[in-house]
């Protein structure tokens, strides 16, 4: 498993300012790291709100990465719809897939990976799957990279 | 009791640098009383954003911002009140405005949940917000205006307007790509 240190380190030499986010079980590890790093840290209090403050960051010249579970993300549907189809703005997101692991192995009933999948494809979201549980420091500096540097809305589906 | 039109005209004069976030039935009349390139009319939208796009817009300048202004209704408001506890964490030139007409005002003027009944400021204030007002007429919003638009925020003012049926959905001056253009052209 990456190293919540290595995944923040990328995250900041990729040009990221801002994290805006909910925490869950699996990101929230994140969260010592972020803290001791010169990302600044945004909390809210729903996924919908997180999309909102990164539009006013992107629209004031930062460059946020929005951090939520797939939960949040359907909840935030509307949000992410308007930044990204009426703004047209290069959100970013991380989408963290509950049970994406378990469910590659068969060992869960949770539908959150099936939905998310679907519920991502639905809104024509440009987005990659990363498994941190295989990947190196430089696979994680790479998607990370490529995440940022897309002139365009997009997501990468982490795998919990 | 004020009109919705009164509460913004009152704003014009004690304007300065800001950036102003309008929303749904503001942006109609906002953009008649003004039309600068820091006006930014959050329409299309999704509602219930607005406050949450001021506090990025705030907090993309850090410490230099030069402040924003938003326009929120209560309906607006109520899809999204934990915006407020948020807002609360930092110190931040965020000037709220919410116009409290009770009303989802160009959907036929039905009634928003607890109109009339819920107290805005006391939930600005137990969010931690920690410069509130409470106006309800012109001469009261005029009076602490000047103050309440300046200084250190986030700031929240609770301007309880005349409901008014017969609106139209608003539509914006501008498309959105130009609004961006102007906005950020400006911003720098």
């Amino acid at each position: 498993m990456i190293d919540p240190q290595d995944i923040v380190s990328a995250l900041a030499s990729a040009g990221f300012t801002h994290v805006v986010w909910i925490p869950d079980s699996h990101l929230g590890r994140w969260e010592a790291a972020i803290l001791a790093s010169r990302l600044s840290l945004i909390r809210v209090c729903r996924e919908g709100e997180a999309v909102g403050v990164a539009m006013g960051l992107i629209l004031g010249g930062a460059k946020p990465v929005v951090v939520i579970q797939c939960t949040g993300f359907f909840e935030a549907g509307d949000a992410i719809r308007n930044a990204v189809y009426d703004l047209k703005l290069p959100l970013k997101l991380i989408i963290g897939v509950r049970s994406a692991q378990a469910a590659r192995r068969g060992a869960t009933t949770d539908n959150c990976p099936y939905f998310t999948e679907k519920v991502v494809t639905a809104w024509e979201l440009p987005h990659t799957h990363f498994d941190p549980t295989t990947a190196t420091a430089a696979d994680t500096q790479r998607e990370l990279q490529s995440l940022a540097h897309q002139p365009f809305a997009a997501a990468i589906l982490w795998a919990e | 009791m004020m009109t919705h039109r009164e509460a913004l005209e009152v704003v014009i004069p004690h304007r300065r640098d800001q950036v102003v976030v309008t929303t749904m039935g503001s942006v109609a009349i906002w953009s008649q009383l003004s039309d600068s390139p820091l006006d930014f009319h959050y329409l299309p939208s999704s509602m219930g954003q607005g406050v949450a796009l001021g506090l990025g817009l705030c907090l993309a300048q850090g410490t230099n911002s030069r402040g924003v202004i938003v326009f929120t209704g209560d309906g607006g408001l109520l899809m999204n009140l934990g915006c407020l506890v948020t807002v609360a964490q930092y110190r931040v030139p965020l000037y709220i405005l919410l116009i409290d007409n009770g009303l989802y005002e160009v959907t036929g003027g039905q009634p928003v949940a607890g109109a009339r009944r819920t107290n805005f400021a006391a939930l600005a204030r137990a969010a931690g917000i920690p410069r509130v007002y409470e106006c309800r007429e012109r001469h009261e919003w005029a009076i602490v205006a000047e103050e309440a638009l300046h200084g250190d925020g986030p700031v929240f003012v609770w301007l309880q307007v005349q409901g008014e049926l017969g609106k139209v959905t608003p539509t914006a001056p501008r498309p959105m790509a130009e609004q961006i253009a102007r906005l950020q052209q400006a911003w720098r």
